[in-house]
Order: C-alpha cells, then structure tokens, then sequence
C-alpha cells in the first residue's frame, strides 16, 4: 500500500462518543491494575493471590500500551503471566501455602500500623508525583521503537544484556541445585 | 466542569496518573510483604514492588527522558531479575517445604519458641 492510500486514524469519520474509548480504556486498565493489586496482597487463599498477580499484569501490561511501548506490554504478559504466575502456581501445588489463620492478639494493631505505614508511603510518593518539580516535557530523539530497542542492547548496552544473561543462566542453575540437594534429607 | 472533563479526556497523556499508580503498587506491595504471613505470599507482594519499579522507570521515562529506548531496555532487566529472583526464591521455597514441612514464616525456627 502507498503512503498516500493509508489514512491515519485521527481523520476517520468520528462517531458519538468515540473521543471516550481511548480514556475509558485507560481507566479500565488502571483499574485492573489497582484491582488486581488489592486482591493479590488480600486474598486469603493463596491460588486467588497469584489470579490477582496475573490481573495486575494484565492492566500493567495496558498501561505499558499506553507509555507507548507494544513491546514492554508484550513482554510482561510473556514473563509476568506466561511465566513467573505459572512458575508460582506450581510451588502452590508442591508446598501447602494457604494463609494460617490470624492470630488474635495485636492482630488489630499490626494491620493499623502497616496501614498507616503503607498510607503514609503512598501519600508521600503520589505527591510527589503529583506536585513535584519535574523538567519540563522531554522531546524524543529517538522512536523507541522495537528496531531502535534491539540496536541499543546490541551496542550502547551490550555488557549489561550479556551480564543479564549470566544472571539468569546461574539463577537457574542455583534452582535446580537449591531445589535437588533439599529432597535427599527428608528422603527415608 | 468544562476543565475537568478535559483533564479526564487526557489523563492518559499527563505522567501524575502513572506516577501516582506507581506509588500504589509500591505501598500496597509493601503492605503485602510486611502483612503476609507465608513465603509465597510475600514473594507474590516482593512482584508488585518490581512492577511499581518498572511502571515508575517507564512513566518518568516516557515523559521526562529524551531517548524512550532506555527506560524500556531498563525495564526489560528488571523483569529479567524479577524472573531470576522467582527461580531462587521459589526453589529455596520448595527445600525449605521438604526441611521444615511448612512455609509459614513463624514456624521456620529451629530454636524453641
């Protein structure tokens, strides 16, 4: 197709409402990532926790859309929910995980203190996003697109990928180290 | 009104709603770990403390940074340590469920309570 035959998307006939979708749809992944948060640290079984965990990732991965990088949200569905979600619900199915029941004493006292530790981080840190003195709008020098993300690893950040690399090659092997010699001590 | 519709209709565009998205993640996965009284449920809020890095890392990025290529990058090796820390962490769970029996952070003692 040439150039002049593609019609960006702006200039289409817009019908009732269509200047809602794309908000909407922001506000609909902000809210599967507040959500799906919310469940995560406050279901009570440990199998929802991880469903919560999957949902956050979910509207992270959206959120990511909307920074304007495919890429990113591509891959945390593939690492967050293809991977690191399955990998947990599998140590769920190996180890009895579920939350014991609280423990009556301070129980009140614990969660109020956590709570006003956990508010007072978010109030200062959103404030500071709100109100802080940030620079002013950057100009881009570069598309940031998936070609320009792959020139940069190979080059300007060559060393860190290869030492990443390292990092995940010994993390697995440290796994299955960890996870062999523990099975020969309960072993009868 | 007329400003505030405006505003929602482009919240999407400013970086004080990524920003303060960010810090949610941060307090509430903060809250989880101190909260959670097993390995895996505290290992599940140590991921909503790396997504609050990430979110955090790609918003200021997007926004503020001249070249959008590096917060991605960046972004991209956060999650491959968040995936090695889940190997580790997951595979210490697993010994420590055979050694102990259990995973329930009170109950990992040797000495007696």
């Amino acid at each position: 197709m040439s150039p002049a035959t593609l019609t960006p998307i702006a200039e289409v006939v817009p019908f009732a409402f269509s200047e809602y979708i794309i908000p909407a749809l922001f506000l609909v992944f902000a809210a599967t990532t507040v959500a799906g948060a919310i469940i995560a640290v406050g279901a009570q079984r440990i199998i929802r926790s991880v469903c919560g965990l999957a949902l956050c990732c979910l509207g992270l991965a959206g959120l990511y859309y909307f920074l304007n990088s495919p890429f990113l949200a591509l891959m945390e569905l593939l690492i967050y929910v293809g991977a690191v979600c399955v990998t947990i619900v599998f140590a769920v199915m190996l180890a009895e995980p579920d939350e014991p029941a609280p423990t009556a004493r301070h129980n009140w006292l614990a969660i109020a203190s956590t709570g006003i530790v956990a508010t007072a981080l978010f109030w200062s840190l959103a404030r500071l996003g709100v109100c802080g003195d940030w620079p002013t709008l950057a100009v881009n020098q570069s598309s940031g697109s998936v070609e320009t993300i792959g020139v940069q690893l190979l080059t300007t950040y060559s060393m860190a990928f290869e030492v990443i690399s390292l990092v995940l090659f010994v993390a697995i092997l440290g796994a299955i180290a960890i996870a062999r010699t523990g099975r020969h001590h309960h072993s009868p | 009104m007329k400003t505030l519709t405006a505003q929602l209709l482009t919240l999407h565009l400013q970086p004080a709603p990524y920003l303060v998205l960010a810090a949610f993640l941060f307090a509430v996965g903060l809250y989880g770990f101190i909260r959670r009284r097993t390995l895996v449920g505290m290992l599940i809020a140590g991921e909503l403390l790396f997504a609050a890095a990430s979110l955090n890392f790609m918003a200021v990025n997007h926004f503020f940074a001249p070249d959008p290529a590096t917060g991605q990058i960046m972004v991209l090796f956060i999650m491959g340590l968040a995936a090695a820390e889940i190997a580790i962490a997951l595979s210490i769970v697993i010994a420590v469920y055979r050694n102990y029996g259990s995973i329930k952070s009170r109950e990992l003692t040797d000495l007696q309570r």
